[in-house]
């Protein structure tokens, strides 16, 4: 009886490693595909059947990409939204949460429930499109900072983990004589670290990776474009092909930059750029948004 | 007396009105005023003119009464439910799995590589779903291979797998992320149950069904409450990368609904009362599912 238990548990690890081999295969294959697609002879990349290793290499399809104007523009536009809506973003919901925090502040239920209300009431995609147009913010470059900067989920989950912190930290401030933006400028902010990067590093993920914005509010002027829209243009010449309605003219505008390469090799390479920057940081940040789907899920 | 007080209150506090103040404009601007653009949704609103004519609830009835929103419902309904399913089955199965990987470092490896996809925009993620799907694809390659099938499928032109293109790609993306949750619940089980149970001799699959599940099953019913509340939240990105002429009759959402009429059609009114329906149907939902969550978090904690 012991030993077949023995036996039948060395038959389970057996399997449960080769079941998580496959699922490192099955994560990780589209994105090195993608890659060797990426390192292979444009023109060659159409007759397909290159799966993980490059079967004619070169860095020119980099080149081009690198060479783009449009792209480098766009490359420009994507680290600078990112930079300045996490800053902006994480100053605004830090000073809410820091706020709301303090239990003593009399408005704190009121204010509490207005943020959270938000969660929950949206006005939708076309009332939020005339609000924008009203405040001149359609096909200007501001749309990417300004109106993302507040976000309720992340002030709750900033206020939760200054509620943790001692009260005797603000009162010795108090005796000091600091006052209350001194306090969170000087004592609070620097002790909340952790959660800031947590919640940093959701703005600049969100940031990165959105390609809506570009596409509903900054489409008509080029020079606004980011990183993920212009992948979104040469990915719907695929769907083109496939007959997609809207796609059609974007897709045009997107083969028109590149008529020297194939889209194929276009696309794996706008693909790997717009995907290396994050996949260098997540790893050493894990454990920041890990932390973050904890204290979330406490208050959530 | 009272008023007094509360005056002084105020102005003791003066400094956080300061600093809230300045937030709760700005959150006003963003959030709540885009809300009187609602009116629109009563109105026949025609932008070449900008005349607004009052309809009263036309738009609705119109909406109600035509087909496409039917599809569009069903379609929403459809995705989110196997997204629901899909879901949660699979990431409760990696979670249970990844629990019973021995070694650390390995753990720790495939943790790290099955959180990548979360990380990635759905542009990226739709780019090597495609490229995976397509003809000349690994998918089609096996099936070919071993003989499953003679020519390749074009999975993505077909309209009635777009709901488990959807579906799987979602699994792909997050199934990894989806484990954190179950696995910090996973921590919190007594270690002696497991124990007892050895001694027992129960083998792994035994302690995996009934110590590790039933350990979590709170934390995987408040998600599920909290999740149908979001039901009608299919989104549109998927949708809009991968969906094309010849599968829109199953991948068309509510959300995309309102991009094609609001945005391509400039049809303002009826695509603003389509998202305040959708917005009006979810507060129901979420209020309705916060409510049986807490409600059973109760009866789990007597």
């Amino acid at each position: 009886m012991k030993i077949s238990t023995k036996t039948s548990d060395r038959l389970f690890d057996i399997f449960n490693t080769i079941f998580m081999l496959f699922i490192v295969v099955l994560m990780l294959y589209p994105f090195l595909n993608t890659l060797a697609v990426s390192l292979n002879n444009a023109t060659d990349s159409i007759k397909g059947g290159i799966y993980l290793w490059p079967r004619i290499f070169t860095l020119k399809n980099y080149e081009s990409v690198f060479e783009n104007e449009l792209l480098l523009t766009a490359f420009v536009n994507s680290v600078a939204r990112t930079v300045l809506s996490t800053v902006g973003g994480l100053f605004m919901c830090s000073m809410a949460g820091y706020v709301v925090s303090r239990k003593e502040f009399i408005a704190n239920k009121f204010v509490t429930i207005y943020f959270l209300m938000t969660m929950y009431v949206s006005a939708g995609l076309i009332p939020t499109y005339f609000l924008f147009r009203d405040l001149g913010l359609i096909n200007n470059w501001w749309v990417y900072v300004v109106p993302g900067l507040f976000g309720a989920f992340n002030v709750i989950v900033i206020r939760t983990y200054m509620q943790g912190l001692p009260d005797s930290l603000v009162e010795a401030a108090r005796i000091d004589g600091a006052g209350e933006f001194r306090t969170y400028i000087q004592i609070v902010l620097p002790i909340c670290k952790p959660v800031l990067a947590t919640v940093g590093l959701w703005m600049a993920v969100g940031n990165w990776n959105d390609w809506f914005t570009s596409y509903i509010f900054a489409s008509a002027r080029k020079e606004l474009t980011v990183l993920q829209y212009e992948l979104m243009k040469v990915l719907g010449s695929a769907m083109a092909a496939m007959g997609n309605r809207q796609s059609g003219a974007l897709a045009a505008q997107g083969a028109q930059a590149f008529d020297n390469i194939s889209p194929i090799a276009i696309r794996a390479t706008i693909t790997i750029v717009a995907a290396v920057p994050i996949l260098c940081v997540y790893p050493f940040l894990q454990r920041y948004f890990v932390q973050g789907v904890h204290i979330g899920s406490v208050k959530g | 007396m009272q008023k007094r007080k509360l005056g002084q209150t105020i102005i003791r506090q003066r400094e956080l009105f300061f600093m809230i103040i300045p937030v709760m404009v700005y959150v006003f601007i963003f959030s709540y005023l885009p809300l009187k653009g609602w009116a629109m949704a009563f109105q026949q609103y025609r932008p070449q003119r900008d005349v607004q004519q009052w309809v009263g609830f036309d738009q609705f009835t119109f909406l109600f009464k035509d087909a496409a929103f039917f599809r569009v419902m069903r379609n929403t309904l459809g995705m989110s439910t196997i997204n629901l399913v899909l879901g949660f089955t699979t990431a409760i199965f990696l979670a249970l799995m990844i629990n019973e990987i021995r070694r650390k470092n390995f753990k720790r490896i495939v943790q790290t590589i099955s959180y990548m996809p979360h990380f990635l925009s759905w542009v990226i993620a739709a780019a090597l779903i495609s490229d995976f799907l397509s003809s000349r694809g690994i998918l089609n390659t096996i099936l070919v291979n071993l003989g499953i099938v003679e020519t390749p499928i074009i999975f993505l032109a077909d309209k009635n797998a777009f709901w488990w293109i959807f579906g799987w790609g979602n699994v792909w993306k997050s199934v990894g992320w989806n484990t954190i949750i179950y696995l910090a619940a996973i921590t919190s089980i007594d270690p002696e149950l497991y124990e007892s149970a050895e001694l027992d001799g129960a083998g792994r699959f035994a302690r995996m069904w009934h110590i590790t599940l039933p350990g979590i099953k709170s934390t995987i019913l408040v998600l599920i409450i909290m999740n149908m509340g979001w039901i009608l939240n299919a989104g549109f990105e998927v949708q809009m990368l991968l969906g094309n002429d010849l599968t829109i009759d199953t991948s068309e959402t509510i959300d995309l609904f309102v991009i094609r009429y609001g945005i391509n059609l400039r049809n303002y009114s009826l695509a603003t009362a389509m998202g305040m329906f959708k917005t009006v149907t979810s507060i129901i939902l979420l209020t309705a599912a916060n409510f049986a969550s807490k409600r059973f978090a109760k009866e789990s904690l007597v």
